[in-house]
């Protein structure tokens, strides 16, 4: 890790004013000190915000806010969040290790980066750490890469669970900085790599993540989330599926389904989920969603596999939240 | 309110802090760049929390903050200022329920079923079992398995390590 | 005079029984110290700086921004380095392969990416760390290779053989032409991924300067013998300048079977500074050296109707370095395990752009015999035949290699053992036959072998009056029990509680022993720990008779047995003394004794000896997502006598999980266009955790093999060979998709 300054903050004031160049907040520090120690991160203040009075999940219209130092396992077993937001709660313990979940945050796991191996190797070429520098993943080793979205800059994906719930939820996003408080919806929080990979979301310089919001429907009938990976567990996702339903009978009134694993954010596609609605939730309405999906898929040299896994892990994700038979996130037998 | 009510602190200057370490109080000027587990191993001489990737992926260096299990390999000592740490060299110290020899029952219990072999994830496997009891959240074996997957062990004890905590967790160790 | 040698009839109370671990209490309570974690006065940090490409020369190295960081000692390269040994052979070790072995910060060039290039020295690892980021350097790179598949045109034959593995026998009979004439025919081509051993513990080595000038240094090694070895070629260092120790070893594998560089630099920061210097690899620098080679394998098998071998052919690639050419026994086995009269077996190199590979966890059988027992699987269902009975069908109790006889093999009985277990006879052999729910049920089966070998071992045992016994030599406890078997046969052996017997390993002072590896050390170290403790029984024995009104006077020491502390006649328990008064009544505070055992030469002209295991595998793959499961597998194991079942178990289910991660898991990725793996990290390279490890179960089959007085045949690497095979035809049976290539990744069941 490279040398810095340590800053230990009291409030959020405090905190965005110690902002300034180099200058990066830590929370959980589950990433960022994993980032630091490869040098891919080098920080020149760090600003401790771990005491800042965010660790809390409130009500609030009808929803839930969920404090930005509200770890991922007080998250995860909050029993209003077993109740309403089940899928949230599965994305959540679907990711990292129990220990990680102690640690991390909820802010700092939508700012964590992604797990290209090539971003994380100083040793190699990358525009996300180094702009300009090219990118080796396009033709090198992508197995685990983008198929939507990607550019010519990047194909790295976004590695975290938690998002991709929260797309399919439609969360939003309160943040404080220098010009003050704004709220960004949930798709407009991280990006696509476009010509710019280096930045991961649309906060700007010293706003510090406060909350997360969960607006009112939380789809804690018909929901999923399957995510599939490598090995089974303590693995990033190949390609998992965030479905929520809500059914009028076996009319789908609301479908939201988001994907991870396959690009620089959590995807979704709402021409897709219009699709659905208003028509039976069946096997061949979920394949035509499926299908609307994975026709923009940009497959890499080594990850076309996952244009049709994401096909088919669409289906299957459909058909689990229609069914009301979420993945268990202990039986690994896919539901 | 900013540290000490002074400026940032300068990238030369330790820290004070204070940690209690399996129950002794210590007072300790680190520099902010040491983890906790470095600053166990390296200053302190507590070398019984393993090393073993030093980026969260293997969890060999598990230890409880205040109760819970967490990886010290990214925490910095710095911000665990105040906090209460247990290793494992602590954890026979833990709790009323102590088995004979002076373990914790979950040490004895990994004895008992050779739950380890070449023992270098051994303390934080043994660690993450307490904190995995302390959440109780996981009672199936296969629960136990999912809330114990962030502790490798690449000699393969895996099966051996869920029969003894499966042991402890129903009361019949030893 | 070794044959005479055995365990007091009668009295093996511990060995053959299942103990807990004597190191236990160490392990669990964080007590017991790894390489990197002894101090020292004023100890220096070193962290290495790595290649960053795989071929060319070093141009530049700028290291003055590392030495301006506070707290930075010095930056050691290969232009500013002490002068070692020249000679490449200097350096090489035990378990060298030929070749010339990498010489650390020797020159400007790089052969491989990952190669030490300066080794920065500060006061505490985090400024090591963060400096050693900051050392600039230029290559002049080449284009690497190391494409394993696309250099197969340049595949050879290794002109100079590796010491003990033996080359491929010369081929018998004629396999082409039996194969043409074969009225079934599988041909297929094989392959598996390079690996990384990975074990938990990172290597490290702390250099401990004494005030007298020597070297006290701690190593992870699996023989400090070796690490001895090592630095006295490469330092010039003399027997008492050097005293090598790693009494704890956080997992090996073969990973640790040759000093690896960290070593080399700890001793050159060391003797540069003339202070103690500790170097411990990050996890990542741990693919900057020995791995297991991915193979592309081809296996021939002509077969009657009756599936009787008529041809058979196994011919293997793997890579190597550009400077040595390692190589282990990856066909042979193909030649042992079944009767075949035309028989050809080939084994060829390819040069690539990384660091030589090395021996890992049953190197070679693993790879082999994926390919072996997945085409003998095809072959079974060409031949419309059950797996077992085509097994059973081309079964040999005599080595078609050497023509010899087996010592034991009792995989007969591992197959009818392990099937009655499994419940194989439920199993309805048509693929896609078997389902659960969404998903597909599938039951494999595969064969596995290993040599049972012996290499020269040295024990010395102290037996003191207060009636405690200590055993010792140089060899390692890789975490397989060793500790705890050499105490088992030193408390047998002389009738003593287990808490009185204590065992001393990994300590260049200690009698000498080999590297633990090959599954040999139960076999060697144990038969001579129980010579020397019968030594101390014959020594002790004389001294009980020779007491005044001696109840064993006129008594042979044939007749006597040691139990309880006592020298007693067999069978008349009051009839004795204790072994603390002859010990006092003779005048002894102490009794010692070494003793060497090695391979019985006699019994190896008449016999070869092999494990042999059967390995039955469930999995469960859902039908339209791919994901598998290993449900269930079956271990029998014929290994001869096992000393603790409890460890020996331990060994079998360890090596299993590591074979699931072979089969579906480990994959250590190349960029060819950088020479360099990209997942150099355990949340990218997978290993099996919790979650992927389920029902595994071990049978022993025992065996009366007469090797060694033991009856031992070791346990620590046939738990792994097949068990790739197995789960690999299991995957066929529930999915009628053959995959054959490893991992056994979701990509390829879609």
């Amino acid at each position: 890790m490279n040398r810095f300054e340590y800053v230990r903050a009291g409030t959020v004031a405090e905190a965005v004013q110690a902002f300034g160049a180099g200058a990066r907040f830590i929370a959980g520090g589950t990433n960022l000190i994993d980032l630091m120690k490869y040098d891919v991160e080098k920080p020149g203040r760090l600003i401790d915000i771990t005491r800042l009075p965010l660790t809390g999940i409130e009500e609030r219209d009808g929803g839930l806010r969920l404090g930005a130092l509200a770890t991922n396992a007080k998250v995860a077993y909050d029993d209003r969040v077993a109740q309403r937001y089940p899928m949230l709660r599965n994305a959540i313990l679907a990711g990292a290790s129990a220990q990680l979940r102690n640690a991390a945050s909820t802010g700092g796991n939508l700012l964590q980066r992604t797990r290209c191996y090539y971003f994380y190797d100083a040793g190699t070429p990358c525009n996300k750490r180094e702009p300009g520098s090219g990118c080796p993943a396009i033709g090198g080793v992508n197995r685990i890469h983008a198929i939507f979205g990607a550019s010519e800059h990047c194909i790295a994906t976004h590695p975290s669970d938690m998002c991709v719930a929260l797309a399919a939820l439609e969360a939003v996003v309160q943040v404080s900085g220098p010009d003050g408080e704004r709220s960004i919806p949930f798709a407009a929080f991280h990006r696509l790599p476009g010509d710019a990979p280096e930045r991961d979301t649309t906060l700007k310089p010293g706003e510090i993540v406060v909350s997360v919001d969960l607006p009112e429907r939380g789809f804690a009938q018909h929901y999923t989330y399957l995510k599939l990976r490598d090995r089974l567990s303590y693995a990033f996702a190949l390609v998992s599926i965030a479905a929520g339903l809500e059914l009028d009978g076996d009319t789908v009134k609301t479908a939201r389904l988001a994907l991870g694993g396959v690009a620089h954010k959590p995807w979704r596609n709402v021409e897709a989920e219009a699709l659905l609605v208003g028509k039976p939730a069946t096997r061949d309405n979920f394949q035509a969603a499926a299908d609307r999906i994975v026709a923009e898929a940009k497959p890499q040299s080594e990850n076309g596999f996952k244009v049709e896994l994401a096909r088919r892990a669409i289906v299957r994700g459909l058909e689990q939240a229609a069914a009301g038979t979420p993945q268990s996130l202990s039986d690994k037998r896919i539901q | 309110m900013l540290l000490e009510q002074s400026p940032p602190v300068s990238a030369d200057t330790p820290i004070p802090i204070t940690l209690t370490i399996n129950g002794q109080r210590r007072e300790l000027q680190v520099a902010p760049w040491t983890t906790l587990l470095d600053l166990l191993r390296e200053r302190l001489d507590l070398t019984g929390t393993k090393k073993g990737c030093d980026h969260g992926q293997c969890g060999a260096c598990t230890v409880l903050v205040d109760g819970t299990r967490v990886n010290a390999c990214l925490a910095l000592a710095v911000m665990k200022d105040g906090a209460e740490i247990t290793t494992v060299e602590g954890l026979a110290g833990l709790g009323e329920r102590k088995g004979s020899n002076a373990l914790h029952p979950i040490q004895e219990a990994f004895i008992e079923h050779d739950a380890f072999q070449c023992g270098y994830c051994t303390p934080g496997q043994l660690c993450s079992s307490v904190g995995l009891m302390n959440e109780g959240h996981a009672k199936s074996r296969d629960e136990i398995r999912e809330a114990m997957s962030g502790n490798l062990c690449r000699c393969g004890a895996y099966t051996n390590i869920v029969d003894a905590i499966e042991d402890v967790m129903h009361g019949g160790a030893r | 005079m070794t044959k005479q040698i055995s365990p007091a009839a009668g009295l093996d109370r511990h060995v053959g029984s299942a103990r807990s671990r004597v190191d236990g209490p160490a392990k669990v309570t964080g007590l017991a110290k790894y390489a990197g974690e002894f101090a020292a006065p004023d100890l220096v940090h070193g962290y290495i700086v790595t290649s960053t490409i795989a071929r060319g020369r070093i141009t530049a190295i700028d290291s003055s921004a590392a030495e301006a960081v506070p707290g930075v000692i010095k930056v050691l390269t290969h232009e500013n380095r002490e002068k070692t040994a020249e000679k490449a052979k200097a350096y090489a070790d035990m378990v060298a392969p030929p070749g010339t072995p990498l010489r650390p910060l020797h020159d400007a060039n790089v052969l491989f990416s990952g190669q030490p290039v300066a080794l920065v020295l500060a006061e505490d690892f985090e400024t090591a760390r963060h400096a050693a980021a900051l050392v600039r350097v230029r290559y002049a790179a080449e284009a690497p290779e190391t494409d394993l598949a696309a250099l197969l045109p340049k595949a050879y034959d290794p002109p100079v053989k590796r010491d003990g593995i033996k080359p491929p026998p010369k081929a018998w009979g004629d396999a082409d032409t039996a194969f043409g004439a074969a009225p079934i025919r599988v041909e297929r081509e094989y392959r598996i991924a390079d690996e990384h051993h990975n074990p938990m513990e990172p290597h490290a080595s702390t250099v401990v300067v004494e005030p007298d000038g020597t070297y006290t240094v701690y190593d992870k090694i699996q023989g400090v013998a070796n690490s001895l070895m090592y630095l006295q070629g490469a330092f010039g260092l003399k027997d008492d300048e050097v005293r090598v120790l790693n009494p704890y070893f956080g997992g090996g594998f073969g990973g640790g079977l040759r000093p690896q560089f960290q070593l080399f630099l700890a001793m050159l920061a060391a003797r540069d500074l003339k202070r103690s210097v500790r170097v411990t690899l990050a996890r990542d620098q741990m693919w900057s050296f020995t791995y297991r080679p991915g193979y592309i394998q081809t296996v021939t098998l002509g077969a009657d109707e009756g599936g009787a071998l008529q041809a058979l052919k196994h011919h293997v690639v793997h890579g190597t370095s550009r400077y040595e050419d390692y190589q282990e026994n990856g066909v042979n086995w193909s030649g042992v395990l079944y009767g075949c009269d035309n028989v050809t077996l080939s084994y060829n190199l390819v040069q690539r752009d990384t660091a030589t590979p090395g021996d890992m966890r049953a190197p070679g059988a693993v790879s082999g015999m994926f390919g072996l027992e997945s085409a003998m699987d095809e072959l079974a269902y060409a031949t419309g035949q059950d797996p077992i009975a085509l097994r059973l069908v081309n079964y040999t109790d005599r080595d078609p290699v050497e023509d010899k006889p087996f010592g034991s093999k009792a995989l007969k009985a591992c197959f009818a053992q392990g099937a009655e277990r499994f419940g194989w006879s439920r199993r309805d052999p048509k693929p896609r036959s078997m389902r659960d729910g969404r998903e597909l049920v599938g039951w494999g089966v595969a064969t596995g072998i290993w040599e049972a070998l012996m290499m020269p071992s040295s024990v010395r045992a102290v037996l003191t009056s207060d009636g405690k016994l200590e055993l010792g030599n140089s060899t390692g406890d890789l975490g397989t029990g060793t500790y705890t078997i050499l105490t088992q046969i030193g408390a047998d052996a002389l009738g003593l509680p287990m808490e009185d017997v204590t065992t001393k390993l990994g300590d260049t002072k200690l009698a000498e022993a080999p590297v633990a590896g090959g599954s040999w050390t139960a076999a060697s170290s144990g038969t001579a720990a129980m010579k020397a403790c019968r030594n101390i029984a014959s020594q002790v024995f004389v001294l009980a008779r020779g007491m005044e009104n001696s109840p064993l006077a006129n008594v042979d020491f044939e007749r006597v047995v040691f139990t309880g502390g006592r020298i007693a006649v067999a069978g008349e328990p009051e009839r004795g003394v204790s072994i603390t008064e002859a010990m006092r009544a003779g005048g002894f505070d102490r009794i010692e004794a070494t003793e060497k055992a090695g391979p019985d030469t006699d019994f190896a002209k008449q016999y070869e000896c092999y494990t042999h295991s059967a390995i039955f595998a469930e999995v469960k793959v859902d039908e339209e997502l791919g994901q598998v499961r290993v449900t269930r597998v079956v271990s029998a194991i014929a290994a001869g006598k096992i000393l603790n079942p409890k460890t020996a178990r331990s060994q079998i289910v360890g090596a299993t999980v590591m074979g699931i991660g072979s089969a579906l898991h480990e994959e250590s990725m190349l960029d060819h266009r950088l020479g360099r793996y990209m997942n150099r990290n355990f949340g990218e390279y997978h290993v099996p955790a919790h979650a992927d490890i389920h029902d595994l179960d071990v049978i022993f089959v025992e065996e009366e093999d007469k090797a060694n007085p033991l009856g031992v045949k070791g346990v620590g690497e046939i738990g792994i060979v097949g068990t790739a095979a197995a789960i690999a035809n299991a995957v066929f049976h529930a999915t009628g998709k053959r995959v054959r290539e490893l991992p056994i990744t979701v990509d390829k069941l879609l």
